[in-house]
């Protein structure tokens, strides 16, 4: 079991500046006005500054600068099931980001294995093709990483490396139908504008099999929450892969090659794989296992209401509420234990906002006599599928979906 | 007008898959232009931090090496080839040796 670790993370303000950088523009704000969290990640370190000095974003618990590693603080999950744009996770693997982007002169290529090569203005996308709509939950593949243990490098995350957004855009089918996939196409790659820093180096691309990319589920969204994305989600187009791990959410995508080979690029092939094991999970150590591309989520759930080292009244009820998703399908139903697993009681679900979104749960608990208590949360999905009670390990600190433990004191 | 017509065909197109056309609300996009934040914070001072600085800040600011966890010897030699291998990081052969023994004081697994 893990401990809901989020919640132990406190504000304080940040004692001093340890480097003062002379002309950084990250650093335009006083120090006084600088804050601090404490991320309860086992050995540390844990501090980290709360920036909001990015662009179009409030404030965001800042992982790197450059290129950006932005987590989403982990009140804002109390807040309802859609994810403000404004405190969305940011993620990007190289520095050479865009910084302007002209709406009219922005095109996205669909070429390679196909019968006509097109580029696609962004009119054309928003009012030549159908509209559709879809809430859905983007989680990096190595959300929570930092809770591994043995640790493992990497972005150093939280649980806050997620979020769920209403996307609006318009079918991948669609456009690659208005391309014309020709026999014998096998995936799909896709690219954005983002370049490596040094030339020779891999350009960051992710493919899906050309069945998934036609399935009708997959889009190009062109807004999240019914506004454009801000710049660092990855305005202004981003490929939405409902279920999926968001290392194939290409952000400002303008290029998608049908291939007519299976896609041998170093974020396909290499980066980004997964022990082909149960939950993906190996020995620290063990070598020679088969490694897989990672693909579908898992369950997962979380308290978002009460921090974990809060008190409450023995033999009375409590509220407790928090937010689950089913992975790549809904949530079945969301059950919480007060003796550590023994007997299990199910939480009351909250709206069904489509079956790749937040599901919010609500329910009272009762602590009977005064003492300490590891509060568990089970998500179990619409295929069956529940969170396991003990950690998965693996060297990339991917796919952790333990049932969560809060820890509350009743007196 | 048009867009709800639009909108009416793909409910009707799509009852069956969880792609919803709630009469999608038209969005208009606006040109984005930006400056993003950058860090110049160096490595603390020490034995082989020249190294370190000259070689390990042009794809990403410190904060990345930084936030790790520690790790031993093997693992911060692992991670230095990485960066060459993977990602083409041009790192002089005879820094190597000096930015690992800076990464295992700094942040060796104890
Ligand atoms: C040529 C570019 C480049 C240089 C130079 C470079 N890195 Fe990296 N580094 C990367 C990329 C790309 C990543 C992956 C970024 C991501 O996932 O966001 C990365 C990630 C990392 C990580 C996180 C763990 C991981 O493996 O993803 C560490 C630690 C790291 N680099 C250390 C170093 C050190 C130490 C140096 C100097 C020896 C260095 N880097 C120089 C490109 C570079």
């Amino acid at each position: 079991m893990a401990e809901n670790g989020a919640f132990r993370s406190m504000v304080t303000r940040r004692r001093l500046l340890a480097v003062v950088g002379a002309t950084g523009a990250a650093l335009t704000k006083p120090a006084w006005a600088q804050r601090m969290v404490d991320l309860p990640l086992p050995g540390g370190p844990g501090a980290r500054e709360i920036t909001t000095t990015f662009p179009q974003k409030g404030p965001m618990i800042l992982q790197r600068t450059r290129p950006p590693l932005l987590e989403t603080p982990f009140e804002v999950f109390d807040k309802g099931v859609f994810t403000p744009n404004d405190q969305f996770y940011v993620r990007w693997h190289w520095a050479l980001i865009p910084t302007e982007i002209d709406i009219d002169k922005f095109s996205l290529s669909v070429r390679g294995h196909v019968n006509k090569t097109l580029s696609l203005s962004l009119n054309d996308i928003l009012h030549g093709l159908p509209s559709v709509q879809l809430s859905a939950v983007n989680q990096c593949s190595g959300n929570s990483r930092g809770f591994f243990q043995p640790r493992v490098s990497g972005g150093e995350w939280a649980n806050g490396a997620m979020g769920n957004a209403l996307w609006t855009g318009v079918r991948l089918k669609d456009v690659l139908d208005k391309a014309g996939v020709k026999p014998g196409a096998v995936q799909v790659r896709f690219k954005g504008l983002d370049e490596p820093v040094v030339a020779d180096a891999p350009h960051f691309m992710k493919s899906l099999d050309i069945d998934h990319a036609r399935d009708g589920e997959v889009m190009i969204a062109y807004a999240m929450n019914g506004e454009q994305l801000p710049l660092v989600n990855g305005f202004p187009l981003r490929l939405v892969v409902p279920g999926w791990y968001a290392t194939y959410w290409v952000k400002m995508l303008n290029d998608i090659e049908v291939l007519d080979q299976p896609d041998t690029n170093y974020w396909t092939k290499v980066a980004y794989t997964i022990p082909d094991t149960q939950h993906a999970s190996i020995k620290p150590g063990e070598t020679g296992v088969k490694m897989i591309p990672i693909n579908r989520m898992v369950p997962r759930s979380f308290v978002t209401n009460v921090a974990s080292g809060s008190k409450v009244n023995a033999g009375a009820p409590s509220f407790l509420r928090g937010i689950a998703f089913g992975g790549d399908c809904g949530v079945a139903s969301v059950d919480f234990s007060i003796d550590r697993g023994q007997s299990w009681h199910q939480a009351q679900l909250g709206k069904d906002e489509g079956k790749y979104g937040f599901r919010q749960w609500q329910t009272h608990i009762t602590l009977p006599t005064p003492g300490e208590y590891s509060v568990l949360i089970r998500c179990t999905n619409s295929n069956g599928v529940a969170q396991p009670d003990t950690p998965s390990w693996n060297p990339a600190g991917f796919m952790r979906n333990v049932i969560e433990s809060t820890d509350i004191m009743a007196v | 007008m048009f867009r709800n017509l639009l909108s009416l065909a793909v409910l009707l197109s799509i009852a069956s898959t969880p792609l919803v056309a709630r009469a999608v609300t038209p969005v208009e996009l606006k040109s984005v232009k930006i400056d993003l934040p950058d860090s110049d914070k160096m490595f603390p001072d020490g034995s082989g931090s020249d190294a370190i600085n000259n070689n390990c800040l042009a794809c990403h600011s410190a904060d990345m090496v930084l936030n790790q966890p520690s790790l031993s010897k093997q693992a911060w030699t692992a991670e230095v080839n990485k960066m060459i291998n993977n990602y083409k990081a041009p790192i002089a052969p005879e820094d190597v040796g000096t930015i690992v023994e800076y990464l295992t004081t700094l942040k060796g697994a104890k």
